[in-house]
């Protein structure tokens, strides 16, 4: 029962989709000081070579080096974040362009290549990886077993995120001046809160969050490294922002779908179920999937009733308001 | 010190800041090379002998610069009028799809050269802009972001791209031979759908294939269209200010429509390039056309240029010295993606340097505003 098709794609859509979880909090958080970042796919990448490289120098404990990893991937996210907040707060270049700069920079034919390449990362599997947390016993329970107890402790770890950043932004004071700045930068300003340094600290998270994620993929998915290995999954996560309408909550649940999606292909494949063209609808589902969910998300005229942050893309100058 | 906004922008800052973007990202891309242990004179050296200097090295560079013309172009052609169309990759493989189909049915078909190549560039062109049209139709119609939809399209056509030669027996794959049943290849392409190219004997020989000048035709085409035709003026207007355009009567889905469709063709004409010029079959590789990332590249060229058609060529032209550079000399002391890194920083650098052509610094005091009208 634990091995039918659907158990199966539940719970590695779940691990498939926890970069996707922690990429889409991260860029929730800066979309939501009014910073678009596309940059989310390099700042993966960056963060994925750079904790794989932690995790095969380090000389440490399985635990120890995995959690420095952690944290050097999450460092990684941020200086690429530096680059971006530095461009769109204090140049005020365009925010589109810059987040397109930074995934060419730092992406799959940029830094993150670069590293890996340079670093000679790419021979070798992981020294140590994630593992699921739960005893063999406990994860062989029925459905609930595989899916809910077989996964790893990042994947936890992303559901207290989800629920730390939905407590942030609905119910602290800094959360709620974020939002402030987001919806109406000049009224922010006006009541005394610092939009620059809220734009800086937003975008710089949201960094950290997208190289976690990224970390995610090279640590436990699939415990190697191999340049351009996000695959899209960046840009998919910026989707999900836009289809959980700017919501936490509705961030989970959008990228454990887009991560059953991701299972599929290489389940049927394994399974050898062929239905017509099987490669290229299995492989092109997801983005097909995000493009269709993007037309629902932002037709009927739903995107600025439900969330989208008013001044998203806009520099904000306190001369030329 | 002071930033304010320049009434006026003086031409002369229009050449200076891109060439300083271009001095500014060798420069941080020397930091790069020297943090991670390489000597960074040596490896520019490198880079402009394999670029420019060594023996055949332009005839190289052209074989790069014109993919990055088309997509420059298709770059340059959606994103003046705020239209970001990041599909340019996607659109690409497109028209390499179709272009391949109508080179090999009707060079197949024994037609005359011209008329097999013809037919390669409308299919190429028709086929890329079918493919742009997608987000095109989403945008104008749903308000769908383009900049995403048109991104995972690329996702989209690389695997049918793949799915062609690789997981079918499609109509454009070598099914008969020796070496067919060991690895999959596509067909190649009958003589007469191979693109004729013009050799000038110096240095090595310089190889200027058909796809360059088409490429140059197209910037001269898309230049009078924005600047002497209403459509052009509609759309620069549109991207401008969508509402003003709105209060004018301009159709405003027409143009997003064109303007996708056209920037579309453009890429898709790229690919019809790509396989008429260059390699002589539909390409679907992993390593081949796919590892060279023409469509993201081409909007580095597209920005640097400042979405000007004439200057897209020019630093297609630099940028293409550049990225043959990378694949020639791609190894121990040169790692892969350097040319990536130093294309971001000229992205980076163009970006922040047009903070000097829209604002001026100013040292010294503010003058005194004027005391604020007593309200009454």
């Amino acid at each position: 029962m634990n091995n039918s098709l659907l158990v199966v794609v539940l719970a590695s859509g779940i691990a498939y989709g926890t970069p996707l979880l922690f990429a889409s909090l991260g860029e929730l958080l800066a979309e939501r000081t009014g910073v678009l970042n596309l940059g989310v796919e390099g700042m993966m990448l960056v963060g994925a070579v750079m904790g794989f490289w932690a995790v095969q120098r380090l000389h440490a404990g399985a635990g120890l080096s995995l959690a420095a990893a952690i944290g050097v991937a999450a460092l990684a996210g941020t200086a690429m974040a530096l680059i971006h907040a530095f461009l769109v707060i204090t140049l005020r270049a365009s925010q589109i362009v810059s987040g397109l700069a930074l995934t060419i920079f730092a992406g799959a034919a940029g830094l993150s290549s670069y590293l890996g390449n340079d670093l000679n990362l790419s021979t070798d599997p992981a020294r140590h990886q994630f593992h699921a947390i739960f005893p063999a016993s406990v994860q062989d329970w029925p459905v609930v077993g595989p899916i809910l107890f077989g996964q790893n402790i990042l994947v936890y770890a992303s559901w207290l995120c989800v629920v730390a950043v939905s407590l942030y932004l609905s119910g602290t004071r800094p959360g709620l001046n974020a939002r402030a700045v987001g919806e109406s930068p000049a009224a922010a300003d006006a009541m005394g809160i610092n939009v620059v340094a809220y734009r800086y600290a937003h975008t710089l998270v949201g960094g950290a969050f997208a190289g976690v994620a990224g970390a995610t993929f090279t640590l436990a998915i699939t415990p190697q490294w191999v340049s351009g290995i996000t695959g899209g999954a960046g840009w998919i996560a910026i989707a999900l922002v836009i289809f959980a309408f700017w919501r936490p909550e509705l961030c989970l649940v959008g990228a454990y779908c887009f991560g059953a999606l991701q299972a599929l292909s290489p389940q049927l494949q394994a399974r050898e179920i062929r239905i017509g063209p099987t490669e290229l609808w299995t492989n092109s589902l997801p983005y097909v999937m995000t493009v269709l969910v993007l037309v629902l998300a932002s037709s009927s005229g739903a995107r600025r009733r439900l969330g989208a942050p008013a001044s998203l893309g806009l520099p904000f100058v306190r001369e030329e308001r | 010190m002071r930033i304010e906004r320049r009434l006026r922008q003086p031409r002369w800052l229009l050449v200076a800041v891109p060439a300083g973007s271009l001095v500014f990202a060798f420069f941080a891309s020397g930091i790069v090379l020297l943090a991670t242990g390489h000597d960074a004179l040596s490896s520019y050296r490198q880079i402009i002998d394999a670029a420019f200097l060594n023996s055949g090295a332009l005839g190289q560079t052209l074989t790069s610069a014109t993919p990055l013309a088309f997509t420059g172009l298709a770059a340059a052609a959606a994103f003046r009028m705020r239209l970001f169309n990041i599909g340019g990759e996607g659109q690409l493989y497109i028209g390499a799809i179709t272009a391949g189909a109508a080179g090999l049915y009707l060079g197949g078909k024994g037609g005359s050269s011209a008329v097999v190549i013809a037919a390669m560039i409308v299919a190429g062109g028709v086929g890329g802009a079918l493919w742009g049209l997608i987000p095109g139709i989403l945008r104008a119609f749903f308000k769908t972001n383009e900049i995403i939809t048109s991104l995972m399209l690329n996702y989209v056509a690389g695997y049918l791209l793949t799915y062609l030669i690789f997981n079918s027996r499609s109509y454009w794959r070598e099914t008969k031979g020796f070496n067919a049943s060991v690895f999959p290849t596509a067909k190649t392409l009958p003589d007469s759908a191979l693109w004729p190219a013009a050799t000038i004997h110096v240095r090595g020989g310089i190889v200027l294939p058909l796809g360059a000048g088409i490429a140059v035709l197209v910037a001269v085409v898309l230049w009078a269209l924005y600047s002497r035709t209403r459509f052009g003026f509609e759309a620069q207007v549109l991207g401008d200010s969508p509402r003003a355009a709105k209060y004018a009567g301009m159709r405003t889905r027409r143009t997003i429509l064109a303007v996708m469709a056209l920037s579309g063709a453009i890429a898709g004409l790229g690919g019809a390039s790509q396989d008429g010029d260059f390699r002589h079959m539909l390409d679907a590789d992993p390593n081949g056309l796919q590892k060279q990332y023409y469509g993201y590249t081409g909007i580095v060229v597209a920005a640097l240029a400042r979405y000007n058609p004439f200057a897209v060529v020019l630093v297609a032209f630099l940028i293409g010295g550049l990225q043959n550079a990378g694949n020639t000399l791609q190894g121990a002391d040169f790692p892969s993606g350097l040319v990536g890194v130093m294309q971001g920083m000229i992205l980076f650098s163009a970006l922040g340097g047009e903070l000097l052509v829209r604002y001026r610094f100013r040292v010294g005091r503010a003058p005194e505003a004027a005391a604020p009208e007593p309200v009454a």
